[in-house]
């Protein structure tokens, strides 16, 4: 078997909780004073990596927890390293650069792409989405930036010798994909159930060994490619009509052209 | 004395877990707190070590609630 190497990448959001507010330039949604949290797609790759190695110790080798972001990122990925990662990497962005705000899905890609190169890591697995951007683009690009296989939406995986096989969902079914590795992975919902993180994990986990660098470390180039013309709020849903008989609900049903 | 630190042990990690609380905090803090006062008189070490049963009983009920929360939140946005 071959020995992994796990990347996990993660995006610290707007905690799923939260109802998001559009501010007032239309320009984005509004994250000061807003609970953080971990993506919930990325504590599923987080819990997954974990268990690959408690169903096989020998197996997994190092689980490096990533994540480009602001500097409170760091409880983001401390939380990782709480549910199991081995160490993390946090690629600092000052905030206040508009170039470096809100890196777009192909920088990321790129960068994680660097970071793959320089610690040799042969397996990644992510979220499929983060659940601000909606994206759902970084592991794919990843995956075709590295020359990788890629198996995405995963319900189920499993480390066959050096293949993975892993189970979607699909419609009406399951669709079971072979991939050599090292490969990319992308998580569904149903994976698994991430752990609760307990207190004194967390105190562990600062004593596990967490890397910080700045996008300048990283021969990569992150011009903006995307323009964000509006953020708007989706309108709010009408409530239905009710009719009082049978002669009334035709009448209306021709107003609206229905028959 | 060890079983102090038991029941001071599961009181925190409750408290640590009440942060969370969808009704919020100040709601959690004093009802986990009047549970654990109502019971502080007790010296039966054998009611004691029921009563932190008890206790991660609840706490694992609490964690299943969170997650479940999670779930039904995503599943109903990404299916």
């Amino acid at each position: 078997m071959t020995s992994l190497r796990i990347l996990v990448p993660i995006k610290r959001v707007i905690d799923y909780a939260v109802k998001p507010r559009v501010n007032a330039t239309k320009t984005a949604v509004t994250t000061s004073g807003v609970k953080m949290s971990m993506n919930p797609f990325d504590e599923l790759s987080v819990e997954e990596s974990v268990r690959l190695r408690e169903r096989n110790s020998d197996a997994v080798q190092d689980i490096l927890a990533f994540s480009a972001g602001p500097a409170k990122a760091a409880d983001t990925l401390r939380t990782a390293m709480a549910m199991g990662a081995d160490r993390a990497l946090l690629v600092e962005l000052d905030e206040e650069r508009p170039e470096e705000s809100d890196l777009e899905p192909l920088a990321v890609a790129k960068l994680l792409r660097e970071v793959v190169r320089q610690e040799g890591c042969n397996m990644i697995i992510c979220g499929k989405q983060s659940i601000d951007d909606d994206s759902g683009q970084t592991g794919q690009m990843l995956a075709g930036l590295l020359g990788w296989g890629q198996a995405t939406q995963a319900a189920k995986v499993e480390v066959q010798g050096c293949e993975v096989v892993v189970t979607k969902e699909v419609d009406g079914g399951e669709e079971v994909v072979r991939v050599k590795l090292p490969a990319v992975v992308t998580t569904d919902l149903r994976l698994n159930e991430p752990r609760y993180v307990t207190l004194p994990n967390i105190m562990k986990a600062k004593k596990k060994p967490m890397v910080k660098k700045t996008l300048a470390d990283f021969n990569v180039e992150f011009r903006k490619r995307l323009e964000t013309v509006e953020v708007v709020e989706p309108p709010p849903r009408q409530g239905g009509g009710k009719v009082d008989s049978v002669d009334g609900l035709i009448s209306r049903l021709k107003e609206l052209g229905a028959i | 004395m060890s079983l102090r630190y038991e029941v001071k042990r599961i009181y925190r990690d409750l408290l640590y877990l009440g942060r969370e609380y969808p009704l919020g905090y100040d709601y959690f803090r004093p009802r986990c707190h009047r549970a654990f006062m109502n019971q502080a008189d007790e010296t039966d070490p054998e009611k004691i070590r029921k009563g932190v049963q008890q206790a991660e009983y609840v706490k694992k009920e609490i964690e299943a609630l969170y997650r479940l929360k999670k779930y039904r939140a995503l599943k109903q946005s990404y299916g």
